[in-house]
């Protein structure tokens, strides 16, 4: 039976409970990275570069170690030698060795008995630098005059003659382009350039650490992994991973920056180096902007060729990002692999250079690299469509991605929902309100892969028939709920009766992070998978009371029943009276799954939104805005829309007003809330939905993942609408103010 | 440097502690008190995650020294229900699914509480504008707007 | 024979082919024929790639692949 056609059948899934942890996060209750304490608990400061590319010449801790209450100061001498390859980037991230790289880098790290303690300990150690030249932007950082920032760098991929600086090189692609672009009938080539933006998780990374001598240890921690916790710390500290206990505190945000370490090592090798004293460190949101990830800043080319009825016929993209000073940090390929993802296009060639700069490391952002790709290639298909006076989402419409088509990025598509979502998004109300002066209305679609990734799942049976189960992945914004709702719908028990736990890394397999819109998706088709075999079980133990076959016991509403009238006449037993007695029929009944998780669905959207620019202040409101997404299956569809809603509302701040602005000096000057501003409540207008549901076939209920892709069309959706609103057409993000108005002003006299 | 003695009342109840005179009413209520369901996001007033009341007033609890409570009243997230009932602001919240993390939540809670007290019947404009200084990046705000304006209805006895 | 697809920028460490025919009844065995055939993709392979099997990346290295399977090695993906 097709998925779709069990829809009606489902009694959970697709309705909105309680989420379970709710009442925690409305009491106050709820305890996040910096809500815990320990006995004997020290508390840590960081000693951070003010130069962006600085020799570190001499440190000199005396002064610092002289106060009362200083119990331990560390620097790169105090971790183990000899790293290679990623791990080594992990540790001259946390600590720098030899060389600051970046306004912010960390260089050496003060253990005291009270936090003021430390930050005054902190401010007398003496750092003696040696200011190198630094490089900030990413063309700039190409240019064969750019400082190098570490030679020997560049892997394989890299084509000789390139700047130190350019570390990898891809390219891939189909087709014949000249013949694509001869077939056109309208070629437009045009460069776009988008600024770092930062996450903006509103709990700054926190963790409690304590480690003895022995690499014993244990960490507290706000995290999307306390795996990847768990691994990089012990491979940056030399200690073994299972010696390492890591909890995951409730978490205050992610978004892909707390899938790896920043500042974690430092409370451990702090707590090593005090005689196992546990150590607090929280960092500050100035630490948190100036030395945790934000994402990659980006230069872009885009060529397209349009036939006039629409048709694309060839593209390609040339795309250079910047991730920092650490080969491996920009998404690059994603970007490129995103980039023309909606699109069925006979001849693509995708380009891409990942280039070091004096910036902290870049970590995953939502959607890692497809944003700024969308807002390449979508502003430009745009752009041709208003000169060949066609529909933007007619066009995309009839180039879209379908099932059994090509890839842009190689493999044919399975089931996808992305004509689904446009025709929605054309249907949608909002497209009939007339537009007023200065007023536009823009439209882009966007791709996310979704993502599986290693997972390790637990269920139990409790003495009165209730559930626990045991999951891996960091409840970022409701998959507790969604967990639940997926395990009471398989064991046909109520929600209430599952209780979902985010457990630490000794009572689990390993489990990747939280990333990847995986954790409904992964996590929910182990569970799922779990429930199957504790039900399977529960029916052994009927069948064994009843004395019939197994195989004659079926499950039905959270009981045992006999499969047919020849398996003779029993009353149902139920998950409770089977949980009652399980000690006496066998024992403990649980189950358990684990997997690397395949059969992932990919996740397609599309934007709409209307806009009024301000013609006197360049200020642009968004007067409505409509997400329209394939969920494959929302399991709780107010958390799938939520999802939505925050993801656009990223977006648009970093279409409008966000930015990493750096001095001549190469520091960071916006480094508080009031001078990076993220979008606030009065800036925005309530954010429309429309859930998509092509079901996944390769989960259980269907599930897609819904997390990254929102975030991919709002930055070409606002340009489109900004150029529709005033005729002048942005090509580099933010489009703040001053920006737009100088872009009108150009128009004018243009 | 010596600390200074502080008497106050903390939703409800009186209480005393020892604050160095650089640390900020955010740190004792959470590192003296341990009423750890005030947050700290920014530090410098601008997230609004630290909100409290102080005498009846909104602020950032971030900006105000610990040694300036002496002798004042304190509302924190903690105080909104005591009884056995959440208050309407708290239940239409998780109803509303006006949480993801949920870190923001306690400020805004707060903030929206002094907003209904003053101002029992809000436009969406005027919700908008109150909240500005409350940040949240993970809902867009959509939910969290819908969930105070209901809440505000169901307390003027509307619904 | 199983059909292995590789994005351009592996091509000039394969002799610029396209497509490259190995023997193998698992992802562990075409990778490993893969190789062998073209000791320079040694590198990249190492580095981590993603496999696409029938539009599914396969991360499980004994995984069965027929021969009219769909194989194509791309850009390795993470998330956020």
């Amino acid at each position: 039976m097709p998925k779709d056609d069990l829809k009606t059948a489902y009694r959970l899934v697709g309705t909105r409970p309680n989420r379970p942890d709710g009442l925690d996060k409305v009491t106050g209750r709820a305890r996040y990275g910096a809500d815990i304490s320990a006995p004997g608990m020290l508390h840590a400061a960081v000693v951070r570069s003010p130069h962006a590319h600085a020799r570190i010449v001499r440190i000199d801790a005396s002064k610092a170690l002289a106060l009362d209450g200083v119990k331990a100061v560390i620097t790169r001498a105090d971790f183990p030698t000899g790293l290679t390859g990623d791990d080594w980037n992990l540790q001259e991230n946390t600590l720098a060795g030899d060389v600051a790289l970046y306004d912010g880098h960390a260089v050496a790290a003060v253990a005291a008995t009270s936090k003021l303690l430390a930050q005054d300990a902190a401010r007398l150690v003496e750092v003696e630098y040696e200011v190198l030249p630094h490089v900030i932007d990413v063309d700039a950082a190409m240019q064969p005059d750019a400082p190098i920032i570490r030679a020997g760098t560049a892997d394989h991929s890299v084509p000789e003659g390139m700047h130190p600086n350019v570390v990898k090189y891809i390219e891939f692609g189909h087709g014949d382009m000249d013949a694509g672009f001869a077939a056109a009938d309208l070629v437009r080539a045009q460069s776009y350039k988008t600024e770092a933006t930062h996450q903006g998780y509103i709990e700054p990374h926190a963790c409690l650490g304590q480690m003895g001598e022995d690499g014993k240890g244990e960490m507290w921690v706000c995290t999307q992994g306390q795996w990847y916790i768990r691994r990089m710390c012990s491979a940056v500290l030399g200690t073994e991973a299972s010696q390492l206990r890591v909890t995951p505190s409730e978490i205050g945000g992610g978004f892909g920056g707390k899938t790896t370490i920043f500042m974690e090592p430092l409370a451990l090798a702090l707590s090593r180096k005090a005689g196992g004293r546990p150590v607090k460190l929280v960092m500050s949101r100035a630490e948190v902007l100036r030395a945790t990830g934000p994402t990659a800043s980006a230069s872009m080319d885009v060529k397209m060729g349009m036939k006039a009825d629409g048709t694309i016929t060839a593209a390609s993209v040339n795309f250079r990002m910047q991730g920092g000073a650490f080969i491996g940090s920009s998404p690059v390929g994603e970007a490129l692999s995103c980039a023309l993802a909606c699109y069925t296009v006979p001849a693509v060639f995708h380009q891409g250079y990942e280039v070091l700069a004096n910036r902290p490391k870049a970590a995953a952002y939502r959607a890692p690299g497809s944003p700024m790709a969308a807002f390449a290639v979508e502003s430009l298909l745009d752009e041709m469509c208003v000169e060949l006076g066609l529909d933007a989402l007619v066009v995309r419409l009839k180039n879209a991605a379908r099932e059994g088509a090509k890839a842009s990025y190689g493999p044919t598509y399975n089931r996808i929902g992305l004509v689904e979502s446009l025709e929605a998004a054309m249907a949608h109300a909002n497209l009939k309100v007339p537009l007023g002066p200065n007023q536009g209305r823009g439209s882009a679609a966007g791709f996310w892969f979704n993502h599986g990734g290693e997972t390790s799942v637990s269920l139990a049976i409790g003495e009165d028939g209730t559930v626990t189960v045991s999951v891996g992945t960091p409840d970022v914004g409701g998959s507790r709920a969604s967990l639940g709702m997926m395990t009471a719908e398989t064991l046909g028990i109520a929600y209430e009766s599952v209780r979902v736990n985010i457990v630490e890394t000794g009572a689990l397999g390993v489990n990747e992070p939280t990333h990847g819109s995986r954790a409904t998706f992964a996590s929910g088709l182990a569970a799922v998978e779990a429930a199957k075999q504790a039900i399977a079980q529960m029916c052994a133990r009927a069948a064994a009371e009843w004395g019939i076959d197994a195989e004659a016991v079926e499950w039905l509403d959270g009981a045992a029943v006999p499969a047919g009238p020849n398996a003779g006449k029993f009353p149902p037993m139920s998950i409770a009276e089977i949980g009652a007695k399980m000690g006496s029929t066998g024992g403990p009944i649980s189950g358990h799954h684990e997997v690397t998780a395949g059969g992932v669905g990919a996740s397609f959207g599309a934007h709409v939104v209307d806009v009024e620019v301000d013609p006197e202040t360049g200020r642009t409101t968004v007067l409505r805005y409509l997400v329209v997404q394939d969920a494959g299956r929302a399991i709780h569809p107010a958390y799938v829309e939520g999802q939505y809603q925050g993801g656009a509302v990223q977006g648009i701040g970093w279409a409008l007003n966000e930015e990493y602005v750096y001095g001549a000096d190469g520091r960071l000057q916006n480094t508080v809330f009031l001078d990076y501003r993220i979008p606030v409540a009065s800036d925005l207008p309530m954010i429309d939905t429309v859930i998509v549901e092509v079901p996944n076939p390769g989960h259980p209920y269907g599930v897609r993942g819904v997390g990254e892709t929102g975030i991919t069309p709002p930055l070409p959706a606002l340009a489109n609408a900004i150029a529709a609103a005033t005729g002048a057409r942005l090509r580099s993000l933010p489009m703040s103010p001053p920006k737009v108005l100088a872009a009108i002003k150009a128009k004018a006299h243009g | 440097m010596s600390k200074i003695h502080v008497s106050t009342t903390v939703n409800g109840d009186a209480v005393e502690f020892l604050a160095d005179p650089r640390d900020t009413l955010l740190d004792c209520l959470r590192d003296q008190l341990g009423l750890t369901g005030t947050k700290e996001g920014c530090g410098t007033g601008d997230c609004g995650a630290c909100s409290v009341q102080l005498d009846g007033v909104l602020v950032c609890s971030c900006l105000v020294l610990g040694a300036e409570a002496e002798g004042k009243t304190v509302a924190t997230v903690e105080g909104l229900s005591t009884g056995p009932d959440l208050h309407p602001l708290q239940r239409k919240f998780i109803e509303h699914a006006a949480l993801q993390c949920g870190f923001c939540t306690p400020g805004i809670l707060v903030a929206a509480n002094a907003l209904l007290a003053q101002n029992p019947d809000p436009t969406e404009t005027e919700v908008r504008y109150w909240l500005a200084g409350n940040l949240c990046r993970c809902t867009g705000y959509d939910k969290i707007i819908r969930a105070v304006m209901d809440a505000g209805a169901e307390m003027r006895g509307v619904n | 024979m199983v059909e292995i697809n590789l994005w351009s920028g592996l091509r000039r460490f394969a002799g610029d082919q396209v497509v490259i025919s190995v023997k193998g009844d698992t992802v562990r065995e075409i990778l490993d024929a893969l190789v062998t055939a073209h000791p320079a993709l040694t590198p990249v392979i190492k580095a981590g790639v993603s496999v696409s099997v029938n539009g599914q990346i396969v991360t499980n290295m004994s995984a069965a692949i027929d021969p009219l399977d769909e194989v194509y090695l791309i850009q390795r993906i993470k998330g956020g």
